[in-house]
């Protein structure tokens, strides 16, 4: 190695220059420099918003004018903890998450399994555009359909008409139906992933083994995908907790959501200190998820 | 080492929390309630209908929030003004204060039941209304009252008055339907629990108290929206049974109402007189009958209001004028369907009925339309001791009724 002799000619300094120089010289406020934005955005907008709703929670209300006075009191979350409604209606949403996610679970488990492991790769790539194509349609639009299709006049009801049926379509089960569809894109395709993972030299041992289809399946392909299942419902489940748009269409009953949107104007404290329920239930969740390997198959 | 640095890294970026947090509170602990009470004149506002005239030509537009359907012949009006109006729709006097408290807009078209409470919090304006020429055309009975003015000063300018309907299918329920008692009784709530369509509100206690006042006098319920304990129970407890029977809520989204009614999934049930006039103007028309039934109902006289803070207060002063003015009164009577304000608008309209079909100057057809104002504690009667359930327990009860 011959040694370049530095002091000769000075490169020019530019104030690009100086400042490359400074940073190298400096990695501390370089690393600062790099993470001052995403940092900002995380900690002020992100958390900080979440902070804003947390304190909006403690706030008291005028009972006459409805404006928020800047006075502590718990009485807010008293309120969601006493009054039977606020707890019948966390629990009515939590059910129907649970209950979506489950529907949506069976429902994609064999689409996947055979986007992953029986199509070819023609049809696979196609499927794929199948499950994705409803994701590029508008959200309030299939709501907006589907209410069409329960509705007394809708395609439901024709359908079933000449057997002398109906059905009350706009209800707490035709709202599963369309949560279940909403969200099943979510579910397919963290399971579709999940399931091209496994080697099918496992399938090859386990048939070496002896073990017969319905062995392999529940011993080997189901507790390599579980942890791929838990990654699907934490979509379902989480997007079911907090939706409101599609209650609000189809069912004339309160969730979560709608408690919210329908109390923010005249009780914004009230409707903060209840958003925290599904704040909880959903960290809840996660903590379990983790718990079961879900965030590697994310 | 690089244990302690980790640490070190992780008090760090905790303080920066901290330190944000803390910018955040700041922030929104420092826009404490502004003014209260009334404040006279508006920043920026002409002082002579001339000044107001120019001043409005560099404004440029006036954003307003209002009920669907109220704001008329905004075309001509910009055309003569300067001033192009964006609307808003608000869904429920709740939906507009907070619509109205974000500062994006001039003004409000206010039911009683929000403008007191924006007269009372100081963020609408007292008017000047020798600046509103049209003013003096708009029928005294009207002017004056509490839900538009305070200490005998306007805070606005009159839009229009109408009732709630009841409204259903009369190819479908019975067409001599002429009480409420179809959508409160055992009887009816049988025949068409599923299909019946309430207005998503807390307001709507007051229909059930309406009821109540006509059929069960031992209650001693005078105004609908002064209930004590037991009158606001007993209206309560009917509203829950009401609701036993399956609803359909329409959350002062009227393009709702009217798709349920078009294809028979609300067939009776509670409306304003727009979707009535949407429904048997649509082709084709939808078999509805709207109807003020024998116990009388509630319903709205609305204000044209100018936030105290108004950007534009020079074309929200015009908008007030024009909205008031014969040409537009007789668009919005029709339009929405209510009883204009300007009689100079009865013979503009269409229908050359229409005055007399909304009994617009028929001040006895009235006495049983309780219009819309916000609940208070004080029960206005003679008695210090009783007190009345207030607006924080209505909207309370409401959410407890819908279960």
């Amino acid at each position: 190695m011959t040694s370049v002799p530095l002091s000769e000619s000075p490169p020019r300094e530019g104030l690009g220059r100086r400042l490359s120089t400074f940073f190298y010289r400096h990695p501390r406020i370089r690393l600062s420099a790099l993470l001052a934005l995403p940092l900002g955005w995380l900690v002020l907008v992100y958390f900080g918003s979440l902070f804003v709703l947390l304190l909006s929670s403690f706030w008291e209300t005028d009972s006459f004018t409805r404006e928020v006075v800047h006075e502590f009191t718990l009485d807010n979350f008293r309120q969601i903890f006493e009054q039977d409604v606020f707890r019948n209606v966390a629990w009515r949403t939590i059910q129907m998450a649970i209950l979506v996610t489950i529907a949506d679970v069976i429902l994609a488990f064999p689409i996947a399994y055979y986007m992953a492991r029986v199509a070819s790769p023609r049809t696979r790539d196609l499927l794929v555009v199948l499950v994705l194509v409803p994701l590029w349609a508008n959200y309030l639009v299939k709501a907006y359909a589907w209410r069409t299709i329960l509705s007394d006049g809708g395609v439901v009801n024709w359908a079933l008409e000449p057997l002398g049926l109906q059905v009350d379509g706009l209800s707490t089960v035709g709202l599963w139906l369309v949560f279940t569809y909403l969200w099943l894109p979510f579910m397919v395709l963290p399971i579709y992933a999940g399931l091209e993972r496994i080697p099918s030299s496992f399938l090859e041992a386990s048939a070496d083994l002896g073990g017969r289809s319905l062995t392999t399946f529940a011993r080997v392909i189901l507790p390599l995908a579980f942890p791929a299942i838990v990654a699907g419902s934490i979509f379902t489940f989480c997007l079911t907790l907090g939706d409101y748009i599609a209650p609000g269409l189809i069912t004339s009953e309160q969730f979560i959501g709608t408690v919210i949107y329908s109390i923010r104007g005249e009780a914004l404290p009230t409707a903060a200190a209840f958003s925290f329920v599904p704040l909880v239930v959903v960290v809840a969740y996660l903590l379990v998820a983790r718990r079961l390997g879900a965030f590697e198959s994310l | 080492m690089k244990e302690r640095k980790t640490g070190v890294a992780r008090w760090a970026a905790f303080g920066l929390l901290v330190v944000a947090l803390c910018v955040v509170a700041a922030g929104c602990g420092g826009d404490d309630d502004g003014d209260s009470g009334s404040s006279t004149a508006v920043e920026g506002l002409g002082t002579s209908l001339e000044e107001i005239q120019s001043l409005a030509r560099e404004e440029g537009e006036v954003n307003v929030v209002q009920w669907p359907g109220y704001a008329q012949l905004t075309k001509e009006f910009a055309e003569a003004t300067g001033c192009t109006v964006n609307t808003k729709d608000g869904a429920s006097s709740d939906d507009m204060i907070s619509l109205l408290q974000t500062g994006a807009y001039d003004g409000v078209s206010a039911s009683g039941n929000a403008s007191v409470r924006l007269m009372t919090t100081g963020e609408v304006a007292p008017i000047d209304t020798e600046l509103v020429p049209n003013y003096a055309d708009v029928q005294e009975g009207i002017k004056d009252q509490d839900y538009n003015s305070f200490d005998g000063q306007a805070y606005g300018v009159p839009h229009g008055r109408g009732p709630n309907y009841l409204m259903f299918r009369n190819d479908i329920v019975p067409e001599d339907t002429n009480s409420w008692s179809v959508i409160w009784e055992d009887e009816g709530l049988q025949e068409w629990g599923g299909k019946i369509s309430i207005y998503d509100d807390s307001i709507f206690i007051a229909d059930a108290a309406v009821y109540l006042k006509a059929t069960q006098p031992d209650l001693g319920i005078d105004s609908p929206y002064q209930l004590n304990e037991e009158q606001f129970n007993a209206a309560v407890d009917l509203l829950k049974k009401q609701a036993a029977a399956g609803l359909n809520y329409w959350p002062g989204d009227v393009a709702k109402q009217i798709g349920e009614y078009t294809n028979g999934d609300s067939v009776v049930g509670t409306t304003w007189p727009y979707q009535y006039v949407q429904l048997t103007a649509a082709d084709p028309a939808v078999a509805v009958t709207a109807i003020k039934p024998s116990e009388g109902t509630t319903g709205w006289s609305d204000t044209w209001m100018l936030y105290s803070k108004a950007q534009n207060p020079n074309c929200m002063y015009l908008w007030m004028n024009h909205m008031i003015s014969p040409e537009a009164q007789a668009l919005v009577a029709e339009g929405f369907g209510e009883a204009p304000v300007n009689l100079k608008a009865c013979e503009l309209t269409k229908d050359q009925n229409h005055c007399d079909t909304f009994h617009a100057d028929d001040e006895a057809w009235w006495e049983d339309v309780y219009y819309w104002t916000t609940p208070v504690e004080d029960c206005a009667d003679d008695d210090d001791s009783t007190t009345c359930k207030t607006q924080e327990d209505w909207e309370a009860a409401w959410t407890e009724i819908k279960g």
